[in-house]
């Protein structure tokens, strides 16, 4: 239940299914599909009026967030509060929470096309990688010497091609999204590395470092960006035939195929879209490191799905919110700020992460049984 | 003395809807009992029930006199009750001897003894006939059928005094089920009972001594003599009444409208080939055959869901490009397939998004969905159809088989089709429900639209159709009116030449 529902108010808190038992697929040409009992229709009928007394009272609250948002904002504010205690007064600054905003909108960018991928059916593994690439290739001192349009085109067609190539292996070359981006990842920091001989490369066009300098209304334009970002992407995922579709393919390929929707093409369409994410995501990491890196994005992947997965999408596809995924990102970056202003040590912050990453895994199991 | 196995009142409920409510069984050393139901009757549930994956809420079950409720599948394997499921839960990765003794290897220190278990397999394997499996082939190299005799000799490795089957015969070509027979006489020759599932009245009649029949998660029936209770009687039993659905006749005679599509040599290696017909705009032309007929691949491959490799399609003239789904809609197509769950349905969307889903480019500007507008239009057809509850925003797991098909009729229906393919349309939809869809096909049919449908059962496609195609191995045997032949002559075509 999500934002996804959001212009299906009645949707929100799910009837039970009338069908507790699993349903067997019988193998290709079996007569045995396990059906539904003869008069089931009228019982889903009557299970169906008593779900519905109390479904219209319900549907702001379900409207508001959704339960696993509703959770992850609960997470939010109690880490908010935990920092107010903790810092003596430095946490709930201005600065402190631009900052906060800042280190999460890199990350987040990325997430941004994760979502799509994952509730699409599929998974990017290559994220981190590709942004290294990005700004590797963006940076050469040939790039550079064309100056800032140049190379923020380089890194968001880097990105891209790199994710069409994922998309067609993928989609055309009907090859597993694990193996193919987990090849990318490889081959694509390899390339990073070979192009910048392992050297870090400077920025020496100020305009790509204004970037990150420049601040509006005392915010600074990478935080605008990562709005732009999420904003453009919640639109397109919720509003969209291409979002709709999305949900269609990872909820059932095979289904979406036989309704007419050209799924392949819109598989390697969603590994071009997280491309051109990590492309983004490469010119920001450009601008505010003033370099561009073979070691950029490492480990980004990891971060991005554990952002999806807490974010309440559903790893096999189908369903799944952005903003939960954004919400996924901003508990990350809000507990790494609460180390570094406790002096804690990184190691401890890591177990803390994959602790937080299992808590969220399990509550929502509680709450989907709770809800379906 | 005692039976083998008792059952008396079982009630077995899920959220929502009462699977089991009061089942009767019983079960005597040594028989082949075999248990009827339409789908849905709750053959399945009780079986699970039996074998420890399902507890029962109320009831009694008696194994060999003594009140039991076995906790877990492997708790039932031990008391000797062993199931076959369709899905044989074998692991393909393994030899034979390894999955026979799965859970159970013979060891000594935990090595497992390799030798003793190939020798102890192959001994099963020789008491079930079948010497020419090897103890040491990977099952994934096996046949359906040998896989199954795995199962078996699995089954008498915990010395199951009670088989039970669901559905052995559904993946088996005719030789492997006379196989299959054998095999199970084999068994009941030893004393081990065989619960058989199936819903082939004529499979019963050979291999059954006694049957059950399950109708609504009611027992109806209980130990019939399988060989001599008449087939009406049989039928009447499993559906509550006599076979004579409400087929609605065509209000105009049929096959006046223009021709609509035409279907040339169609070919597809392995599955069937040089299929031609055609139908008009306001026919209704029903395709019977067995399963594994090729008559699922033949309108698959029609809608270009599987690629053809000869022969081809025409819609309104104009030749589709083989091989594209999108082609076919956009020429006017529409399927609702065989597999609903799997196959036609977003399970955990919305109704009317499932119904949409074909006519997204409709309701969009540059991308962008008019939800409301899309969701009135959908909430039209919907009604028009009564889908129950009528609710757009249901998500579509909660509906009924028979108001799942009818959101997939909609679809087609808000897309506007031309010539509209359904394959099952009444498989897993309750009795009441059929006769509402044969209705609706026949006012679609009647405001022009060619219908081409395929289904198992014959009374369906003689009752709805205007012409019919026997399909047989691969090839369409016999084409003609459906008012000019009869079940008994369908029933010939389709089977003969099919028994090996």
């Amino acid at each position: 239940m999500s934002e996804r529902t959001d212009g299906s108010p009645g949707a929100a808190p799910e009837a039970r299914p009338p069908v507790g038992r699993t349903s067997t697929v019988a193998p290709s040409g079996g007569t045995g599909v396990e059906a539904p009992p003869v008069d089931e229709h009228t019982r889903v009928e009557e299970a169906a009026a008593v779900a519905g007394a109390d479904r219209r009272p319900s549907w702001l609250v379900g409207r508001l967030a959704g339960v696993r948002s509703l959770g992850l904002v609960g997470v939010l504010v109690i880490l908010a509060i935990v920092g107010v205690v903790t810092t003596d007064g430095q946490f709930l600054t201005t600065g402190n929470i631009l900052n906060i905003l800042v280190s999460a909108s890199i990350i987040g960018v990325v997430t941004v096309g994760m979502t799509f991928v994952i509730i699409g059916g599929g998974i990017d593994l290559s994220v981190g990688a590709l942004v290294a690439l990005a700004s590797v290739w963006a940076t050469t001192l040939q790039t550079q010497s064309y100056g800032p349009v140049v190379m923020v085109i380089t890194a968001l067609l880097v990105g891209m091609a790199a994710g069409l190539i994922n998309g067609g292996l993928i989609a055309y070359g009907r090859l597993v999204p694990f193996i193919v981006t987990l090849a990318m990842l490889v081959s694509a920091r390899g390339l990073a590395q070979a192009m910048s001989d392992r050297r870090t490369q400077l920025v020496t066009v100020t305009e790509i470092n204004a970037i990150a300098t420049t601040e509006v209304f005392g915010i600074p334009l990478l935080v605008y960006l990562f709005a732009a970002v999420v904003a453009v992407g919640w639109v397109v995922l919720n509003r969209t035939t291409f979002g709709r579709r999305t949900f269609a393919i990872g909820g059932n390929a095979e289904a979406a195929r036989l309704a007419g929707i050209d799924v392949r093409r819109h598989t390697a369409l969603l590994y071009v879209l997280s491309g051109l994410c990590c492309g983004i995501a490469a010119v920001m990491i450009m601008a505010r490191t003033t370099t561009g890196s073979s070691t950029h994005g490492d480990l980004y992947e990891l971060d991005a799905i554990a952002a999806v997965i807490i974010g309440g999408t559903l790893l096999t596809g189908g369903r799944g919110t952005l903003i939960g995924s954004i919400l996924g990102v901003l508990v990350f970056t809000t507990i790494t700020n609460l180390f570094v202003l406790n002096n804690l040590p990184t190691e401890v912050q890591n177990i803390a992460k994959g602790l937080i990453i299992i808590a969220a895994v399990l509550l929502q199991r509680r709450s989907k049984a709770a809800s379906t | 003395m005692a039976s083998l196995l008792t059952v008396s009142g079982v009630v077995k409920e899920f959220p929502g809807v009462r699977a089991l409510d009061g089942v009767d069984l019983e079960v005597e050393a040594g028989e082949v009992h075999c248990l009827l139901g339409q789908n849905g009757a709750g053959k399945s549930t009780l079986i699970k029930v039996l074998s420890g994956a399902h507890t029962a809420n109320s009831g009694e079950i008696r194994w060999k006199g003594e009140h039991v409720a076995f906790p877990t599948p492997v708790a039932a394997l031990r008391a000797g009750l062993a199931t076959i499921y369709q899905e044989l839960d074998l692991v393909d990765g393994l030899s034979v001897a390894e999955n026979v003794f799965l859970g159970h290897e013979p060891s000594a220190l935990g090595f497992s003894r390799r030798g003793e278990m190939n020798e102890a397999a192959a001994a099963l394997l020789k008491r079930l006939g079948h010497e020419d499996i090897r103890p040491a082939r990977e099952v994934g190299s096996l046949s359906a059928a040998g896989k199954q005799v795995v199962s078996m000799a699995r089954a008498l490795s915990h010395e199951a005094q009670l088989i039970i089957m669901d559905e052995p015969s559904a993946v088996l070509d005719s030789g492997e089920v006379d196989n299959l027979f054998r095999v199970i006489r084999q068994l009941t020759a030893d004393g081990v009972a065989v619960v058989y599932i199936s819903h082939r009245l004529d499979e019963i009649r050979v291999i059954g001594d006694r049957v059950t029949v399950l109708k609504d998660g009611r027992t109806v029936a209980v130990g019939l003599p399988a060989r001599s209770t008449p087939t009406a009687e049989v039928v009447r039993l499993m559906t509550g009444r006599n076979v004579e659905y409400a087929f609605p006749r065509s209000a105009a005679p049929a096959a006046d409208g223009d021709e609509i599509l035409r279907v040339e040599g169609l070919g597809r290696r392995g599955e069937f080939s040089d299929v031609s017909f055609s139908v008009h705009g306001g026919e209704i032309v029903g395709l019977a055959g067995l399963v594994g007929s090729g008559r699922s691949e033949i309108v698959e491959t029609v809608f270009g869901a599987r690629k053809s490799d000869s022969g081809r399609v025409t819609v309104d003239g104009r030749v589709l490009r083989r091989g594209s789904v999108p082609a076919a809609i956009r020429a006017g197509l529409g399927l609702a397939p065989e597999e609903r769950k799997s196959q036609g349905l977003l399970l955990f969307e919305p109704v009317y998004r499932n119904v949409s889903v074909s006519s997204l480019g409709r309701f969009a500007r540059a991308g962008f969905i008019a939800t409301a507008r899309e969701m009135a239009e959908a909430a039209r057809v919907t009604e028009e159809l009564d889908v129950r509850p009528a609710d757009p925003r249901r998500v579509v797991r909660t509906l009924s088989g028979g108001n799942q098909q009818k959101v997939v009729l909609a679809r087609w229906l808000l897309r506007g089709c031309r010539l509209l393919i359904l394959d099952e349309p009444t498989r897993g939809v309750d009795v009441g429900a059929r006769t509402e869809i044969y209705r609706l096909v026949r006012k679609l049919a009647d405001s022009g639209v060619g219908v081409l449908m395929v289904s198992s059962e014959i009374p369906e496609v003689l009752g709805l159709a205007d012409r019919v195609l026997v399909v047989r191995e691969g090839r369409v045997v016999h084409t003609g009116d459906a008012s000019e032949i009869d079940e008994s002559k369908v029933l010939d075509l389709v089977m003969e030449g099919a028994v090996a």
